[in-house]
């Protein structure tokens, strides 16, 4: 298991390569911590059964949703609806409050929690392009208004319904990204449950994206993965393990930039202890992004982006 | 594909076979016909009879737009790496190498600067035959540069997409080639750079959730599945009979996705009258 301390020097060995800056001193401590994680032994060796646990604890039933934060987190929150096109998606949340001394925007999926009922009435956080429309409305205030952007993801995807498409999903899906692009604010993104596909990417290109200890984040399901590559669903176990959706991983190669850690028995286990945490890292990030002007915001974020993929020539 | 055994023209008008069976791929699913691979060709790959477009390669599409010799191809020796090291039933190092033997391509994308009716673009081409136009690193990497290139070189961009999503075996890297790439376009925007996008059969997934739905102009060829989940996926969920052409152009065309669908024929005109009005940037 991953514990405090390794993701305490995960999160400041990523913190450290990606400042590039030259100097015998950071390189030393570079080295340094490098070592001692080789020394705990985890790394690539964290099994199958970690990873899965990530997948487990990231869908678990009592798992806090975006809702649950924002009463934690946020004052004066106000929820704002529709798209003012064609309907409210109940899968996605999004409206103003104040969060550490200033007013923000905030955008989230949002799961139902109990009975079929209210899981059906969510859509299971599976949002429809009005949906996205609605957050990126609320993006536009935000922007005009000089409000930071706060984004949780918690989605197993977009919904894969006709409607879905005969609205434009995909091309929603593009123009929510596209949006978050042109913020001239602050953006901070957090993972904190599912991070599923192109229904996660829609709310995640930020400044800053943070992930909980045990939320997933990936390109398809495990059981799409499974069903496509290994042709079987029920593998769904080995795909995770050899696409590893968790937050080590995704933090080694550079997608996120923090973990934020959750309560020894994850996020369910303590509501408000993981708000708080997840509320210290929030102001943390929010906090490094105060000094930057608009433009060097979108500048930062686009370049953030850029970086992205591995590849020989 | 040329030097294919090949019998002439025979037209019948039979459906598409349930599920798409394995055919010849000179015979059109969707009328029979058969054609010599010369035949096809001549005529950019579209059946005489029923003018179902077939699926059309990098370089021949290049070849059928493009004035001749202009292409100059860019960024060719990007290659995958395999970040993850992953193995599903294969190895994917071994599924790339196959992909490269099979379509003499470096990736899914092709790159560089072409010209049409003497005018100058940047230019990125798909081909589906490579691990399903899938987008990697590679992809992703290749079309940010095309956008860069665009804004050095203050010529419009023309992407002609094909692809059936994110490349899975690079994991959430894959993913991340989406907001990349979307960047990438916003960044030509801010320069005033036109961006065309030209979605051929089947631009799907996570293509259509990036830079392919982003064009000024966004035009498809009839008969393109353009969809962000596939219909058996769909079907699966709704678990109800799915509109006949759902997720293609023409049902795409109807809710207003899409700016024109344009035959193959009417292509190169159509993209060289476009060029004509955006004029060059500055
Ligand atoms: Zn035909």
């Amino acid at each position: 298991m991953s514990g405090e301390l390794e993701l305490k020097l995960r999160d400041r060995l990523a913190k450290l390569k990606r400042l590039h800056l030259p100097g015998a001193g950071i390189s030393d401590e570079v080295r340094r911590i490098e070592q001692q994680l080789e020394k705990m032994d985890s790394g690539d060796e964290r099994d199958e059964d970690e990873i899965w646990r990530s997948v487990e604890f990231a869908r678990h039933p009592e798992r806090p949703y975006t809702l649950d934060y924002i009463e934690r987190l946020i004052g004066d929150w106000i929820e704002l609806h529709g798209d003012r096109a064609r309907m409210d998606d109940p899968a996605v949340v999004s409206g103003l409050g104040s969060f550490a001394g200033r007013t923000v925007a905030v955008i989230g999926h949002q799961k139902g929690r109990g009975d079929a009922v209210q899981r059906v009435k969510r859509n299971f956080g599976m949002s429809n392009p009005e949906g996205y429309r609605k957050a990126m409305r609320v993006m536009d205030i935000a922007n005009r208004h000089g409000f930071p952007v706060i984004t949780f993801v918690d989605t197993p995807g977009a919904y894969p319904g006709v409607a879905a498409e005969q609205h434009g999903q995909g091309g929603a899906l593009a123009a929510s990204q596209a949006a978050m692009a042109r913020l001239t604010v602050p953006a901070v993104a957090c993972v904190i449950g599912e991070g599923g596909s192109g229904g996660a990417i829609a709310f995640a290109l930020a400044n800053r994206v943070l992930m909980q200890q045990f939320a997933i984040y990936s390109v398809i399901s495990p059981e799409g993965c499974a069903s496509i590559l290994w042709r079987d669903a029920g593998q769904a176990r080995k795909a995770a393990a050899a696409f590893r959706p968790d937050a080590v991983h995704c933090l080694e190669l550079g997608v996120i930039d923090s973990i934020i850690p959750e309560p020894k028995n994850g996020a369910h286990s303590d509501y408000d202890e993981a708000a708080k945490l997840l509320g210290s890292s929030l102001r943390a990030t929010l906090d490094e992004l105060k000094k930057m002007s608009g433009k060097d915001l979108r500048r930062d974020r686009r370049d953030r982006f850029r970086s992205h993929g591995v590849f020989a020539s | 594909m040329a030097g294919r055994i090949d019998v002439s023209i025979e037209h019948k008008n039979s459906p598409p076979e349930p599920g798409g069976s394995k055919k010849h791929p000179n015979t059109c699913p969707k009328c029979n016909s058969h054609y010599r691979d010369d035949e096809l060709a001549a005529n950019l790959r579209v059946c005489a009879q029923c003018d179902y477009h077939f699926p059309v390669g990098a370089l021949e599409r290049i070849e059928q737009l493009l004035d001749d010799g202009s292409f100059i191809e860019e960024a060719a020796d990007l290659r995958s790496a395999d970040p993850l090291g992953f193995f599903d039933l294969r190895s994917y190092k071994e599924r790339i190498a196959e992909a490269e033997l099979k379509t003499g391509l470096g990736d899914a994308m092709l790159m560089g600067q072409g010209k049409i009716e003497g005018l100058d673009f940047q230019l990125t081409v798909m081909d589906f035959s490579f691990m399903a136009g899938s987008m990697g690193s590679v992809v992703g990497e290749k079309f940010v540069r095309a956008c860069e290139r665009a804004i050095e070189r203050k010529v419009p961009l023309i992407s002609v997409n094909a692809s059936g999503g994110a490349r899975m075996q690079e994991g959430i890297l894959s993913l991340m080639q989406v907001p990349k790439t979307v960047c990438a376009v916003e960044n030509m925007r801010d320069a005033g750079i036109p961006f065309i996008s030209v979605l051929t059969h089947p631009t799907t997934a996570g293509l259509l959730a990036s830079f392919a739905t982003l064009g000024d102009i966004t035009i498809a060829e009839p008969g393109t599945l353009m969809c962000f989940t596939g219909p058996r996926v769909v079907q699966q969920t709704v678990r109800e009979d799915l509109p006949d052409d759902f997720g293609l152009a023409e049902s795409n065309f109807r809710f207003g996705h899409l700016d024109a669908i344009v035959r193959r024929r009417e292509l190169k005109p159509t993209l060289a009258k476009l060029l004509r009005l955006f004029g060059h940037v500055g």
